[in-house]
């Protein structure tokens, strides 16, 4: 409790320290080499990504090198880090936040980039298993303990977390279950034909999909292990369960105060909370939806660097500030050796009056790909097994580029095009 | 602080689509010919005849780098290379996603991301590329090296927007230092500040301002001057081509003949641009200025140009030169140069300055323009040393553009005709058909 009374200044204050965070706090130092900067994050070591975790699961990457930064970085950006700091309140008037320890941050400027949690849903029974999530590198060295043990376990969820650890599960001799309530999986980011495939990779290599029942009740089983029924019956019984059914923003500490919060933090195009001197990005802000009219959360790795330096910049007053474009899906999905990305509205089937659907599926050859037009412009990509530039078809997404006079060309040779229409439009 | 690094220049208008880069990537990255392999992609246009590039920018603030949740890729800071560490990869792919260039791509063959990596400094791609469509540009070493030197000018003035003149003494002083004595006659380098005002001058070097008549003898004396009390002292003339060419002329040819030991720039700007766009013996035929204007009477200057670089070769100097801002590097090659010669005699540096004010273009197109002039053979870049008696061209040019890619640009040449442009594309080749003699000058001898 000796920190109790102490209150430290500083002038930017960066609460989190992934890659919004990070992101940020790279901007603000470009323009201003002298200002005191503070990250402060809840994790009890230097910043990771979160999308690493998988891979930390998996034995793939050892957690000591999976670090973005090291202590002589923030030393030579003279940026005080404190790690293992959960920020507890936050007081609008005074302009502090305070932490975990009882110590207190005076800010001139403050980000809060303190991404999301595991969202747990409230099934009967769900306290009385000791079940897992994957969000934080704790969880993460958790479950690979816990797999040395274990012979089975359930994975509750339909997203690219669920199936990447389904996958990690196959991939380390574990009999894996995934329990998917709806009638397909990877449903925001895949259309039903491109889902199948996927699914029949996954029943290939092992995993068992329970798909189109939702989970009735959990209860433990005798052997110690968990025991799930589901609406249709059916029960299914394993060594350890996992949730992956989203991730909910991390705002609770904002509890009594005057930010405005939806599902998470509301902000601007600068990603300017609702108060004055306050920003939010990443998983933990509610931004402008690039196709949605209201504001919307895309909690990817893409959308929180990008947030988290439009942040920054806002915050130093860079004059090279371009608000944000809007946030809209952007994910990357590989499994068992296999590549597919999704990219806006890549779920649409059908085309109409204004919008043009062009598909390619190939079973035989695992490859499938989608392109979605709206009024000429591309509005949505999603692609498995194909040889794509996805970074150019984000841009000609957020450009909204015309290609009324290419659209042949480019449905029959997306790359070739695409690489073209880079070279003039944005070389 | 910000380091500047050598990079790939590509100019679409010279590729002919042969991909050799291409093969000659793949062959040094994994020594088979598969275009996949290859780092720098060739993209051909709807257009016949027309090309694009596919390869890594080595951003300076790069997405794939803040898009890594590996840490494998990072900006190294000696090469300003983004290195991608195989050994860290995940093969999440963000990158691709993250990379707006495809400069980072999954190679379909291994299925893991590649990109380039500059051939560790010696860009094979570069080499192989015959129709010379990409260039190793190395000019980022002059920058490195500039931010150690200290400015000698003041750092407000008030030039044009896009004033070559700015680029021209920031750069010279820097590098000719400040054991400098500069005199720099009425014109537009005085009138934008560089003599001060006030009595307070605009240089951190002794300054003055003479006639536009005597430069170069006001000089000669005060080298003479400090050569008595044995000082070794540079004298630089910054002077606009009207004092040079025109009714300084006089001094400086005598100076020349004594072999006076300073070094004297002409910034050829062609014309009296300081006082109104006002033609002078270097403006070039064709050209408008509010003295040769375009009307019912006349269409532009109806005289070719004086050239003075080879009026100056003959007064035997130490060093003559000519030199376009466009081509940092060969301007700071001859800026030593000349600053030996000047400890012998006089030296001589001609430089071609597009003025967006009075030639109307755009500033911002001052450089391009610049290198335009080169690549036409409007301006040959070439030096000549008394010592070794012959003239050397220092940016030959194997396939001139045609002038009329030059002219075009320019709003003072807007009105010519398909047979003035003709005269113009005449008087350049014969220019270098003259210069070319002189390459050979020593071996006639």
């Amino acid at each position: 409790m000796q920190d109790k009374n102490k209150i430290s200044k500083t002038q930017y204050l960066i609460i989190g320290s992934s890659h919004a965070g990070l992101a940020a706090l790279e901007a603000i130092r470009l323009q201003d080499e002298n200002g005191t900067i503070t990250m402060v994050t809840r994790e009890a070591c230097l910043p990771y990504s979160p999308t690493i975790l998988p891979y930390v699961i998996s034995g793939e990457v050892a957690a000591e090198s999976i670090h973005l930064r090291d202590q002589s970085y923030f030393d030579r950006l003279s940026v005080t880090f404190k790690s293992g700091s959960a920020v507890t309140g936050i007081n609008l008037d005074q302009k502090w936040v305070s932490l975990a320890s009882g110590e207190k941050i005076n800010y001139e400027k403050l980000l809060l980039a303190t991404g999301a949690d595991a969202a747990i849903p409230s099934f009967p029974g769900i306290d009385s298993i000791p079940y897992q999530v994957v969000r934080t590198l704790e969880d993460a060295l958790k479950l690979r303990q816990s797999f040395q043990k274990a012979k089975s376990a359930i994975v509750i969820g339909a997203g690219l977390i669920a199936m990447h650890t389904a996958e990690n599960l196959a991939q380390s001799g574990l009999q894996a279950t995934l329990i998917i309530r709806r009638q397909v999986s990877l449903f925001a980011y895949f259309d039903g034909a491109a889902a199948r495939m996927i699914e029949s990779i996954f029943s290939d290599h092992g995993v068992t999909l329970a798909i189109g029942s939702g989970v009735s009740k959990i209860s433990p089983s005798d052997d110690g292990g968990c025991q799930v029924t589901l609406e249709s019956g059916s029960v299914i019984s394993a060594d350890l369960l996992l949730l992956a059914t989203g991730v909910r923003p991390r705002i609770n500490y904002l509890e009594g105060s005057d930010i405005q919060v939806d599902r998470g933090i509301l902000v601007n195009e600068n990603m300017q909370a609702s108060v004055k001197d306050v920003w939010a990005a990443g998983d933990v802000a509610q931004a402008p939806g690039f196709f949605d009219a209201g504001k919307t959360i895309n909690a990817t790795l893409p959308n929180a660097s990008v947030q988290g330096r439009i942040a920054g910049m806002d915050m130093v007053k860079d004059p090279a500030l371009k608000p944000y474009l809007g946030s809209s899906g952007l994910n990357v999905f590989n499994f068992f050796g296999h590549h597919g990305f999704s990219l806006g509205l890549a779920t649409v089937t059908e085309s109409t009056d204004d919008v043009e659907v062009n598909t390619v599926y190939l079973p035989s050859s695992q490859r499938y790909q989608k392109l979605v037009f709206k009024n000429n412009r591309l509005v949505g990509v999603s692609a498995i097994n194909a040889r794509l530039d996805p970074g150019i078809l984000r841009e000609l997404i957020q450009r909204q580029v015309d290609l009324a006079d290419v659209k042949e060309g480019f449905t029959s040779a997306p790359l070739e095009t695409g690489r073209l229409l880079m070279s003039k439009l944005w070389r | 602080m910000g380091k500047g690094y050598n990079t790939i220049a590509f100019y679409p208008d010279k590729c002919d689509g042969c991909n050799d880069c291409v093969k000659t990537c793949s062959y040094l990255h994994t020594e088979t010919v598969e275009p996949a392999h290859s780092r720098i992609q060739i993209v051909a246009d709807t257009i016949p005849g027309s090309y694009g590039i596919a390869q890594c920018r080595q951003c300076g603030e790069p997405r794939c780098v803040m898009d890594c949740p590996a840490k494998a890729l990072a900006k190294d800071e000696d090469s300003g290379v983004i290195r991608w560490d195989e050994t860290r990869c995940v093969n999440c792919q963000l990158c691709t996603l993250a990379c707006s260039y495809a400069g980072i791509t999954a190679n379909p063959i291994t299925g893991k991301v590649m990109k380039c990596d500059y051939c560790d400094g010696d860009p094979g791609c570069v080499k192989a590329c015959k129709p010379g469509a990409l260039e190793w540009v190395t000019a980022a070493d002059i920058f490195n090296k500039w931010g150690e030197l200290e400015d000698l000018f003041v750092p407000g003035l008030s030039a044009c927007l896009g004033c070559n003149s700015e680029l021209l003494i920031r750069h010279s002083l820097r590098r000719i230092g400040p054991n400098t004595v500069v005199a720099t006659p009425p014109g537009c380098i005085p009138g934008v500040g560089t003599v001060g005002v006030n009595g307070l001058t605009g240089t951190k070097t002794p300054v003055f301002h003479p006639l536009l008549t005597n430069t170069a003898s006001m000089l000669a004396g005060a080298r003479r001057y400090y050569n008595r009390i044995g000082r070794d002292v540079t004298m630089l003339a910054l002077a606009g081509d009207g004092g040079t060419a025109d009714v300084g002329f006089q001094s400086l040819s005598g100076a020349a003949e004594r072999g006076e030991q300073m070094i004297y720039i002409c910034v050829d700007n062609e014309g009296y641009m300081n006082t109104g766009v006002q033609r002078s013996s270097t403006t070039p035929f064709g050209a408008w200025t509010s003295t040769t204007p375009v009307g019912a009477n006349l269409r532009g200057k109806t005289r070719d140009a004086k050239y003075l670089p080879v009026i100056m070769l003959m007064h035997n100097c130490e060093y003559v030169a000519t030199a376009s801002l466009a081509f940092m590097e060969d301007y700071y090659a001859k800026l030593d140069k000349a600053l030996q010669a000047s400890k012998k005699g006089m030296a001589y540096i001609h430089v071609f300055s597009p003025c967006p004010t009075g030639w109307r273009f755009p500033p911002n197109q001052l450089i391009e323009i610049g290198r335009k002039a080169v690549e036409a053979n409007l301006v040959p870049l070439w030096e000549y040393s008394l010592e070794e008696g012959r003239l050397e061209f220092t940016h030959p040019i194997d396939n001139p553009l045609p002038v009329k890619e030059f002219l075009s640009l320019i709003g003072k040449y807007r009105h010519l005709n398909e047979s003035e442009i003709d005269h113009i594309q005449k008087t350049s080749e014969q220019r270098i058909e003259i210069l070319t003699s002189f390459q050979h000058q020593r071996a006639n001898q």
